[in-house]
């Protein structure tokens, strides 16, 4: 225990190196996924290819991507950016289906009357199918955020893990203390992560929590 | 970075690249046995009678947010030993928590209409569970398994860090020497067996799973 | 025969689906059972099946307890048809179709071959057999269900709002095979519905229930609409009873009068009434020889020149009616 206290310092350190490598290839997954998932849609032919390699993509083991990544981009193996590209094409791999789900999943008859009305096409998007698919999106988003958390510490095989560091360090020392701080932060992060996410959630799509009609009716 | 995989000496005895291939597919198919020997029986009876629907959901959710290389070291330690014991018994915790979550899933979205159609022609509870339910339900059980499976290789891999063999050797024996050639063999040939098992998978659901239930 | 004696269904939480039933339910003959939301036709319906067990009472089939009986060989012998069909999806039509002879061990080659008689039965195109549900449509699932139901040669057949979920047209379709079917196979069908006109239409006997589960009054559909018991049953079977009664009524006699002129012909089948422009008037409804009184008067009513056509089984004019022939059949 007094481990804990001794070495709140780098406590401290794994777990800002842990978020930064997980939450940034979240962020940066979004940003691709998104535009991309679009033009899936716009595409259709586009949709089951990209959805298939993304599931391809998706089963390789992390620590595959984490080597493999240098090779082609010519990065040093041990660099951070290895582990966010990874994670990032990760991220876009999953994401991409829930992207293009999502987006068709905006009832036709919503989308004739944004056109009727006046909207233009990239101006629609964004302003009503984007949202009617937040859901959708969102749930993609926890299970890659929560993902991208547990993924982070198999980068400690490779000397870059966050939080993943003390669980190599507990396990040099044969010490139990740092693997179990380290499971639990990550599983606290983890946690967190999801209850923002689902707050977000609800935060964008003030719609779905009115129930019922609001007033009487006689 | 091609020449630890071209050269030939590294592809025989036992220390050779297919000893290491079979290794990995050893730990991952007992692992993997274990796991849905367990996990299924359990999925399939709370899916069946609706009892226990809570720790279904909730675990399959919460398992992945397990950092299963933590979970490793908690094994080994706590096992006091190293070897394939802490390893087996890290890779099937892990690989519990899908096939569980997903035959509850797939338990319980079978149309109750049809249940009760089955009750109501005289199907006893079993012949329910096996004629109607397991069938209908087949694909999300067979994408439990398939989750678990890559999990398993994907934790297989890195378990070399707790001296286990399989092709993480490569990985972390590569990364010792500063050897990059080794180190990408490994998780070259860890992707592609990753491939080749998924792909098993969809041919296994390609010729169990009824063409029915594809339609639409 | 199938009979309830007393029969109460309590739930634990207090509320009585079926109070105090008792019920004789004829041989060889449709009995509906008809009702608002809550009255326990279904509930009563599934009794039988022990799909849902009794808290009180007895249901016996031919003076046997089915309490007694094991659950699961009851239901063998009963066909079971609900809404929606409830198919197996996984399964092809001819498949399910077979499925309780199956579980009955019947030889695989006979369950196949009575399932495909019973699929051209039920009107369905052979084709269809090794389809699977979703490329069926509502009302081809439902035949579906139906056969699947008669597989085994059941004596009972119990219907839960069989016909509610497909569209008008598809539902008047299938009542009609139904009748047809009925006529061909005399079972015992025991048929839930909440639409009065279907009780009407299909029923040898109907059951009222109100809700509560309390039988309101159990007769012949002609009965019911001459005499209803209550108001309760009066407003449940609602406006037009002395008209729908009509269906009821077949005149030993209608006199015919000979065609008139403007009735235009096309090889004996009439197909309009000339007025002396060059089109032809549209015919209106016709009605054959043993038809109900309604359909004679529909006959008049819809005819622009107020006489109805009687034809043949080959369509072919053999007279017309006017309204004081259906003011004669009314007195009568």
């Amino acid at each position: 225990m007094s481990w804990i206290g001794d070495n709140t310092g780098l406590i401290w350190d794994q777990l800002r190196e842990h978020l930064y490598l997980a939450i940034l290839p979240v962020i940066f997954g979004l940003i691709i996924s998104i535009p991309l998932g679009y033009i899936a849609t716009r595409y259709s032919w586009l949709s089951n290819p990209l959805i298939a390699f993304g599931g391809v993509l998706y089963s390789l083991p992390s620590i595959a991507l984490f080597i493999v990544i240098p090779a082609i981009l010519g990065t040093k193996v041990l660099s951070t950016v290895n582990i966010i590209v990874a994670l990032t094409i990760y991220t876009v791999s999953l994401l991409i289906r829930n992207v293009i789900d999502g987006l068709r999943s905006v009832p036709p008859d919503v989308r004739q009357s944004a056109i009727a009305v006046g909207y233009g096409s990239l101006h629609r998007v964004v302003a009503v199918d984007l949202p009617i698919a937040v859901p959708v999106i969102f749930a993609g988003l926890r299970v890659v955020t929560v993902a991208n958390i547990s993924m982070v510490s198999v980068g400690a095989v490779i000397g870059i893990g966050g939080l993943g560091e003390l669980f190599t360090l507990g396990f040099q020392k044969d010490f139990l203390t740092p693997v179990v701080v380290g499971v639990v932060l990550s599983l606290l992060l983890a946690l967190c992560a999801d209850l923002i996410i689902v707050t977000l959630q609800r935060v964008l799509t003030p719609w779905a929590r009115v129930a019922s009609p609001v007033g009487e009716v006689a | 970075m091609w020449q630890y995989l071209t050269d030939s000496y590294n592809w025989s005895g036992n220390e050779g690249i297919w000893a290491r291939i079979l290794q990995h597919l050893w730990y991952t198919f007992a692992a993997l046995g274990l796991s849905t020997v367990i996990a299924l029986p359990i999925g399939l009876r709370i899916g069946h009678t609706r009892h226990g629907a809570f720790l279904a959901i909730n675990l399959g959710n919460a398992a992945r947010a397990l950092p299963s290389l933590g979970l490793l070291m908690i094994a080994v330690l706590l096992t006091n030993e190293i070897g394939f014991l802490p390893v087996l018994i890290a890779l099937v915790a892990l690989g519990i928590p899908p096939i569980l979550a997903s035959t509850y899933a797939g338990l319980s979205g079978v149309d109750p209409a049809t249940i009760d159609a089955a009750r109501g022609m005289g199907m006893t509870g079993r012949e329910i569970l096996t004629k109607v339910e397991i069938p209908i339900a087949l694909p999300l059980i067979i994408s439990g398994v398939r989750s678990a499976t890559l999990q398993i290789v994907s934790t297989a891999t890195i378990a070399a860090l707790v001296s286990l063999g399989g092709l993480g050797r490569y990985v972390v024996d590569g990364l010792k020497l500063r050897d990059f050639p080794q180190m990408f063999t490994g998780a070259l040939l860890v992707a592609l067996l990753a491939i080749a098992l998924d792909a098993v998978f969809a041919l296994i659901a390609r010729v169990t799973v009824s063409e029915g239930l594809k339609i639409g | 025969m199938i009979e309830f004696e007393d029969v109460t269904k309590r739930y634990p939480d207090g509320t009585v689906a079926v109070d105090k039933l008792s019920l004789r339910i004829p041989s060889n003959q449709i009995t509906v059972l008809v009702g608002p939301s809550g009255c326990g036709k279904t509930t009563s319906l599934r009794m039988i099946n022990r799909t849902i067990e009794r808290t009180s009472g007895t249901i016996s089939i031919d003076g046997e307890d089915i309490s007694g009986k094991d659950a699961v060989t009851l239901r063998r012998g009963i066909g079971y048809v609900i809404q929606n069909a409830g198919l197996f999806p996984h399964k092809t039509v001819v498949d399910n179709v077979a499925t309780v002879p199956k579980l009955l061990g019947w030889d695989k080659r006979k369950a196949h071959d009575t399932a495909m008689e019973l699929l051209e039965r039920v009107g369905l195109d052979l084709k269809l057999a090794q389809r699977y549900p979703a490329q069926l449509s509502g009302g081809q699932q439902q035949r579906v269900g139906v056969a699947r139901a008669l597989a085994a040669d059941p004596a009972i057949m119990l219907m839960d709002e069989p016909f509610s979920a497909v569209d008008p047209i598809v539902r008047h379709q299938l009542q009609e095979e139904l009748l047809r079917l009925q006529r061909d196979i005399g079972k015992t069908i025991v048929f839930v519905t909440h639409d009065i006109d279907e009780a009407i239409k299909l029923g040898d006997n109907v059951a009222v229930l109100q809700v509560g589960g309390k039988l309101a009054q159990f007769s012949p559909p002609a009965e019911l609409l001459a005499n209803p018991v209550d108001d309760f049953v009066r407003g449940f079977v609602g406006q037009d009873r002395g008209y729908r009664a009509l269906t009821f009524v077949h005149p030993d006699e209608l006199r015919v009068h000979p065609l008139p002129a403007e009735l235009a012909l096309q090889d004996g089948v009439p197909v309009g009434w000339r007025n002396g422009s060059q089109e032809l008037l549209p015919l209106g409804s016709v009605f054959k020889r043993g038809d109900s009184l309604r359909a004679a008067l529909d006959a008049v009513l819809t005819s622009p020149t107020g006489c109805g056509v009687c034809v043949d089984d080959n369509g072919k004019a053999i007279g017309v009616i006017d309204q004081t022939t259906v003011a004669e059949a009314l007195r009568s």
